[in-house]
């Protein structure tokens, strides 16, 4: 049985650029996926498929059961969107805002009215209830966004990089609601820069890249792919990296790789803590001397360094097509020609 | 925070044509908070007209000639009708700009993933946006008679005429929104709305019999504003009002100005709103 979020080769091109290039999403029922990507990977397309704002030019979609391309004011129903940018009227209150997303949900005044103060309440705004939303802070803008996505409390969320420009306060903030979201049966769909986010909420990701899925799993799933722990060391002196290499070696489960600028030394290896006391006794006993040493398991960081060949926080300007070989080539064209 | 407790676990399906209305009252409704928290807006969208009305009359008023005179006084009342109509027609920026601006912020994405009636964020704009006119044009009215502006006669039975007047006025008015909202979807910023929803007003309003007698315009520039919708109105309102200066023409919509005005402010509510109904179920923001 297909999950409450369901898509199956979605393609949507803007003039040469394809930013759905075949996208299939499952999202069970009461699970998080993360949508984790570079700025302009296709994220922000593909919930824009999903929640009946873009028609894509091919593919399948089905959300709460409804088909997203027969009956999208249905799906309507049943959705909640937070985009990137907090979407109130900042000229109206909170209150406001929300009794009147309530009544364009189809709910009664009054309805809309008790609604408006329970949300209220539960995003800690009743406070500033009545201010216009102008006066609001970032993350309170925020707050009301999401709010306003949850009048209905609707089965299916999409949330578009919901943290972006938060403060870490704020962003903490933020999670803990979206976990009790979840927690109270909510799917919810997710798109992300943060690495951290997608770790912190989502129970299953999928990384995309250039309007394609190229990666999906569990996060520690993810991470297994990349390869197991590490040890890093980063010796004191440059004379004694071949030292250092000797040693490693003898632990270490595959190539060591060296870095002699920054004189980081990296092996991967199994045996956790317990090798790595061993393998600074080992470094002493050489006298080798150590600036740092520690066992890395790998991030999120490196699961996109290592999918992509690109770190997730190097943007693509607009829509990706700086990272395109093709354009990447006529650069060197140029170059070549002058 | 407390967990979401609401039973409300998806919305109740609407009627459509009555779902089409609650929801544009709805929005009307936000648009008309929204002129309260701005009012310098609604003021400006008055003291522009009634600067209008200061500067034509004394400065052009004993230079125009209407028909065969050139009486400041004549010229005045041969004005307003002009005034008036141009003034119904700026709301058109206003539109244009808030519907941009909404654009922009996101807040059209979050209105189209709603379970709402499809034209209703445009129409409840295009409401609102009548309100303010009709606001402005009262205050304009005042300030006309306070000028000196009189309607042809003092009979109490032209009320009817005169009301009738400030009506096609609206109408054209509400008309020309819906070519604002047509801009407003259609540009990248609120900024490009504003101007992109009011440089074309001037030629429409001044290549026209609403300040000049159009009978002494060169033939082809003649027939141009003798055909304009907006001259239409202009000629209506003159003959509703009583006032001088009424157009002698074969033109049909000047022997006929008043069916003209509605037929025209119709066909432009028709098709415009069309378009923009149509551009905003394909909005991309």
């Amino acid at each position: 049985m297909p999950g409450a979020i369901y898509a199956e080769g979605l393609v949507k091109t803007f003039g040469d650029v394809r930013a759905l290039d075949g996208v299939d999403l499952d999202v069970p029922e009461g699970t998080v996926l993360g949508l984790l990507g570079p700025n302009g990977a296709g994220k922000t397309t593909a919930v824009r498929c999903l929640t009946t704002l873009l028609r894509p030019d091919s593919g399948k979609a089905v959300v709460a059961g409804i088909d997203v391309l027969k009956h999208p004011n249905e799906v309507r129903r049943s959705i909640g969107l937070s985009g990137q940018f907090a979407a109130v009227d900042e000229y109206l209150t909170g209150r406001e805002n929300l009794h009147m997303v309530g009544q364009l949900y189809q709910m009664r005044a009054k309805q809309a009215k008790v609604r408006a103060v329970e949300l209220l309440e539960q995003f800690n705004l009743t406070d500033a209830a009545d201010r216009t939303a102008k006066t609001y802070s970032g993350g309170m803008r925020r707050r009301l966004d999401l709010a306003a996505a949850l009048v209905v409390s609707p089965p299916v969320m999409f949330m578009d990089e919901p943290t972006t420009g938060l403060d870490p306060r704020n962003r903490q903030q933020l999670w803990e609601v979206i976990k009790q979201l979840v927690s109270g049966g909510t799917t919810l769909l997710l798109t992300t820069q943060y690495l951290e986010e997608a770790d912190h909420l989502a129970h299953n990701i999928c990384v995309v890249d250039h309007g394609r899925v190229i990666a999906r799993g569990t996060s520690d799933q993810l991470k297994a792919r990349t390869g197991g722990e590490r040890v890093e060391v980063v010796v004191q002196d440059r004379e004694h990296i071949a030292t250092a290499t000797e040693v490693l070696r003898g632990f270490g489960k595959g190539e060591t790789t060296v870095e002699e600028h920054t004189r980081r030394l990296t092996v991967p290896v199994t045996g956790g803590a317990k090798l790595l006391a061993e393998v600074i006794r080992e470094l002493d006993a050489r006298g080798i001397e150590i600036d740092d040493i520690g066992l890395r398991r790998p991030t999120l960081d490196d699961v996109f360094l290592s999918l992509t060949g690109h770190l997730a926080e190097q943007k693509d300007e607009g829509n990706g097509v700086a990272a395109d070989p093709d354009t990447k080539g006529h650069e060197n064209t140029k170059e070549a020609s002058r | 925070m407390s967990a979401v407790t609401d039973a409300v676990r998806t919305a109740a399906p609407g009627g459509s044509l009555g779902q089409s209305v609650r929801d544009s009252l709805v929005v009307a409704k936000r648009n008309l908070i929204r002129m309260t928290r701005i009012p310098e807006m609604v003021l400006f969208g008055i003291i522009q007209p009634v600067m209008f009305v200061v500067m034509f009359t004394y400065v052009f008023g004993g230079s125009m000639q209407i028909g065969s005179t050139t009486d400041a006084g004549v010229y005045k009342d041969f004005l307003m009708a002009g005034i008036f109509a141009q003034t119904v027609t700026f709301a058109t920026a206003g539109a244009a700009a808030g519907i941009a601006d909404d654009m922009q912020k996101g807040l059209v994405d979050r209105f189209r993933s709603l379970p709402m009636a499809r034209g209703a964020v445009l129409t409840g704009r295009t409401v609102a946006d009548l309100v303010q006119t009709s606001i402005t044009l009262l205050v304009l009215a005042i300030v006309a008679l306070i000028v000196g502006w009189r309607t042809g006669s003092a009979d109490p039975t032209n009320a009817g005429r005169i009301l009738a007047g400030f009506g096609l006025l609206l109408l054209l008015g509400y008309a020309f929104t819906w070519i604002g909202a047509l801009i407003g979807l259609s540009v990248r910023t609120p900024e490009a709305a504003t101007s992109g929803g009011i440089i074309w007003l001037f030629p429409v309003t001044f290549v026209s019999n609403a300040f000049v007698d159009s009978s002494q315009m060169t033939p082809w520039l003649r027939h141009i504003a003798e055909w304009n919708p907006f001259s239409a109105t202009v000629q209506a309102c003159r003959e509703l009002f009583g006032n001088p200066g009424v157009v002698q023409s074969d033109a049909w919509p000047m022997q006929h100005p008043v069916w003209a005005s509605v037929i025209w402010s119709v066909l432009i509510v028709v098709v415009f709103r069309t378009l923009a109904v149509r551009k905003y179920r394909q909005a991309d923001g």
